[in-house]
């Protein structure tokens, strides 16, 4: 879906982007993730043309970047600023007109499509004729996204979407962002500083520095198979945490014992991660969750059980 | 102070013909010259913004353009583009192009860079990005600009009269010039309302939420080109000559009002300032001015005085005027400021603004040229008995007779000088003698009857009648109101004068005020 090939950018002498290339699948979700200075805004960036890069090219659908007209271009990619970016003088409802009125659309489309687009986001529709600075720092971002989303571009950057809440807001726009079906459909690229955050949401993780791109991979990749000393570092803190995040239920399916289903349990579908699965257990005596898999397989696993297959997992990816 | 007095109220209701209309032209000249500021510096400022290079050069320029002093800008616009309204509105509008360019380049470049780099990622164009997103969020850094600017123009609009534009200036300079507070204030009051109000309404137009701001963004430029409207430019003269006065001569007995009423002179009439005045007239702008029978431009400009056959001018013999507690403090001053009596009679005074006001040479050379000449001459003693403080009117003449007289008393006594030259008009200069700010000033006995005792036009016409009789006047009532003495006069009678240029009253075989009129008259 995205190629992004040999890209540098220079600023004067620095090197901010020095030859980084990576394919983004269609529906993929890559998340650039780096320190402060890395590049991975200035890639991010290049990709809809807000910077223009030193070398290198960027295809999106297969058709280079460069050859069609910017504003076009950026018409069908939805963008995500960390400080959401929302125009002070618009009301919400014409924040996220912005783009349907740039593509001319109609009133009525607009409308349809603004109150859908706020039902999904768990926004009231009386929040429309306000002003975003009335609106709290949560509900700032989820208007930002709608912006993004309006148009229903295949394409959302984000440029640390999240960067600006407190902890508890992030997790809970964590939490919906995994669910809304609108973002399962594109293709992702986004930008993090926080590693929680990557493992969390990314199928797959360039992380950055310097301007070069040092590893790339799934979350599961990065944390067991580190190409270098800098990536183990990088992944250090929490790291039961972030193993927790990148281990799937289907990578342990096969260490889980086969046990009848139990009705009363909770369910989850086996591409959840082990974190939201341990996550949801509040520690009963003999408490268990049911995992499904391809929707006729399905497993009911205990808490223990699940951590015994943890540790056989870990030891199996310590020997590979 | 006599009979005449009257109260501001009184005299705002007696000229409020003249008060309104001077009101309507001084808000047009504010907003015309503000509209083309608009107009210029918007688009000027946004330029800038995008040439960030040329910033510095632009800011620049229009800082400079600030710091002139708006009578010297008025000046430098006499010779481009003549008097008028023309180079009144050229003018203001320079005065207010600094805060509108400067406020439009910070307000724009103030807009928070995540909400512009948002309008650029959704793929709005330049010219989008201008009108929809910049210039509505720096729209009240621009509206404080224009507040600036407004309120600069309307203060610097008051100068607008001295070159004949018309405006609240025309009663407070005239008041000055005549000593007439009620004038001064019936300008200057309504000229600082318009400020205040001006102020305040677009200080709210400031406040203004973006919800409303749309409106105000249509309704703006249609409320300021409807104050633009105001100024209804002066017909231009239907008749053969125009005549240029001062505010002072406009107002004044022996002025304007004499012509009138003692020759019937009708004639189109603007008022100006007597520093470009004669200019004026030598460029054909005016054909008649207003002047002083002894003014070095007179000869500089080829000029020539009709004579006043029916005598409306009262004698101007000038003399020093000195407070009678100063006398008694230094008993060898009055001594020493007569040496001067008689020595200096209309021709020579001529040749000595002459040489001031044309050939530039600096009063103190003048000065002391003339005293050489007179064998008047005495180097300084370097005394220290106290310091004699001078006073002068702002124009040439007094600037040299303050020195000659400095140099009299640095050489005759054992007092120091200190001088304090260049005080605005007469009522400025009077204050200043009767409030112990000075010492003495040279005076003219027809000011003195005139402007600042107000003698009833009966008195006028009893004392005026010879040279004495109204020196007598003037000393004794200032004796008894003000005990300040007048001392001998100097010699010259700097009189009230029409003038014409030599070559056009050849031409028109205009010799006296009455041939002026009856040439105005012919049809």
């Amino acid at each position: 879906m995205i190629k992004v090939d040999n890209v540098s950018k220079h600023f004067g002498g620095v090197k901010a982007v020095d030859g980084v290339s990576f394919d983004v699948a269609d529906q993929e979700n890559l998340i650039l993730l780096g320190t402060s200075g890395c590049g991975k805004t200035t890639t991010l960036k290049m990709i809809n043309r807000l910077i223009e890069p030193t070398s290198g090219a960027i295809y999106i659908d297969g058709k280079n970047i460069m050859e069609q007209p910017p504003e076009a271009l950026r018409r069908g990619i939805g963008y995500v600023l960390q400080n959401n970016g929302l125009f002070p003088h618009h009301t919400v409802a014409q924040n996220i007109a912005v783009v349907p009125n740039l593509l001319k659309w109609d009133k009525q489309k607009t409308e349809k499509r603004t109150a859908e687009l706020m039902e999904k986001l768990h926004l009231d529709a009386s929040y429309l004729d306000v002003y975003p600075n009335e609106l709290s720092g949560g509900q700032q971002q989820r208007i930002g996204l709608a912006r993004a989303l309006v148009s229903d571009p295949p394409v959302l950057l984000m440029d640390e979407p999240f960067g600006a809440l407190d902890n508890v807001t992030r997790s809970k726009i964590h939490a919906e962002f995994k669910a809304l079906d609108e973002l399962k459909r594109k293709t992702i690229i986004m930008v993090t500083h926080d590693v929680q955050e990557a493992f969390e949401l990314g199928d797959r993780i360039c992380l950055m520095d310097k301007g070069k791109i040092i590893q790339s991979g799934t979350p599961a990749q990065l944390l067991f198979n580190p190409v270098n000393d800098f990536v183990k570092d990088f992944l250090k803190h929490q790291r039961l945490q972030l193993e927790f995040k990148a281990i799937k239920l289907t990578d342990l399916w096969e260490l889980l014992p086969e046990l009848n289903k139990e009705a009363k349990a909770s369910s989850f579908n086996a591409g959840s991660n082990l974190w939201e699965t341990l996550e949801s257990f509040k520690f009963n005596n003999g408490e268990t969750v049911n995992i499904s898999k391809d929707q006729n397989e399905s497993k009911t696993v205990s808490f223990e059980q699940l951590m015994s297959a943890f540790y056989h997992y870990k030891n199996h990816q310590a020997h590979e | 102070m006599n009979e005449q007095q009257q109260t501001l109220w009184q005299f705002m209701q007696q000229q409020s013909g003249k008060l309104q209309e001077q009101t309507l032209q001084h808000i047009g000249l504010t907003f015309i010259s503000l509209c083309i500021a608009v107009l210029v510096g918007l688009p000027l400022g946004i330029f800038i913004v995008r040439k960030k290079q040329l910033s510095g050069l632009v800011l620049g320029i229009a800082g400079v353009l600030q710091t002139i002093p708006s009578i010297a800008l008025l000046g430098f616009m006499i010779p481009l583009l003549g008097i008028g309204p023309k180079p009144a509105i050229v003018a203001l509008l320079l005065y207010a192009l600094l805060p509108i360019i400067r406020n439009t380049y910070t307000g724009i470049l103030g807009v928070d860079t995540a909400v512009k780099e948002a309008a650029v990622a959704m793929g709005m164009s330049k010219w989008q990005i201008l009108f929809k997103v910049e210039l509505p969020l720096a729209m009240p850094v621009i509206f404080a600009g224009i507040r600036t600017a407004t309120v600069i123009n309307v203060g610097v609009a008051t100068l607008a009269s001295l070159i004949a534009a018309g405006g609240l200036g025309e009663f407070i300079f005239g008041g000055i010039s005549l000593n007439n507070t009620n004038m001064i204030l019936a300008g200057a009051i309504p000229s600082a309302l318009l400020a205040i109000i001006f102020d305040l309404l677009l200080s709210m137009v400031q406040k203004i939420s973006f919800k409303k701001l749309k409106r105000v963004v249509y309704v703006f430029p249609v409320l300021l080109i409807l104050l633009c409207l105001f100024y209804i430019v002066p017909a231009k003269s239907e008749g053969k000559l125009t005549a240029g006065f001062t505010p002072e001569f406009m107002g004044r007995q022996d002025g304007d009002l004499g012509l009138r009423s003692k020759y019937g002179l009708k004639i189109h009439t603007i008022v100006i300032s007597d520093a470009v005045m004669y200019k004026a007239a030598f460029e054909k702008h005016l054909d008649v001015i207003s002047g002083y029978s002894t003014d070095g431009r007179l000869k500089a400009y080829d000029l020539v005085v009709l004579d006043d056959d029916k005598h409306i001018f009262p004698p101007y013999y000038a003399a020093p005027i000195v407070r009678d507690d100063i006398l008694k403090k230094f008993p060898d001053l009055e001594p020493t400021l007569n040496l001067l009596a008689g020595k200096i009679n209309d021709s020579v005074m001529t040749v000595l603004n002459y040489r001031t006001d044309y050939l530039h040479q600096s009063p103190e050379r003048v000065a002391k040229d003339f005293l050489v000449a007179n064998k008047l001459w005495r180097a300084e003693r370097g005394g220290s008995d106290g310091v004699v403080r001078i006073g002068s009117k702002i124009f040439g003449e007094q600037y040299i007779l303050a020195n000659i007289y400095s140099m009299l008393i640095k050489g005759y006594t054992d007092h120091d000088v200190s001088t304090k030259t260049g005080l605005g008009g007469t009522k400025i200069c009077f204050d200043a003698l009767t409030n112990n700010q000075i010492d003495f000033y040279p005076e003219y006995t027809g000011t003195g009857l005139l402007a600042i005792l107000q003698a009833s036009p009966k008195t006028v016409n009893e004392v005026t009648v010879n040279r004495d009789s109204t020196y007598n006047y003037v000393q004794r009532q200032f004796e008894s109101k003000y005990q300040i003495k007048w001392l001998k006069p100097i010699g010259f009678n700097n009189a009230y004068a029409l003038m014409m240029r030599q070559q056009q009253a050849k031409q028109l075989g205009i010799k006296t005020i009455s041939n002026l009129k009856q040439f105005l008259d012919k049809k």
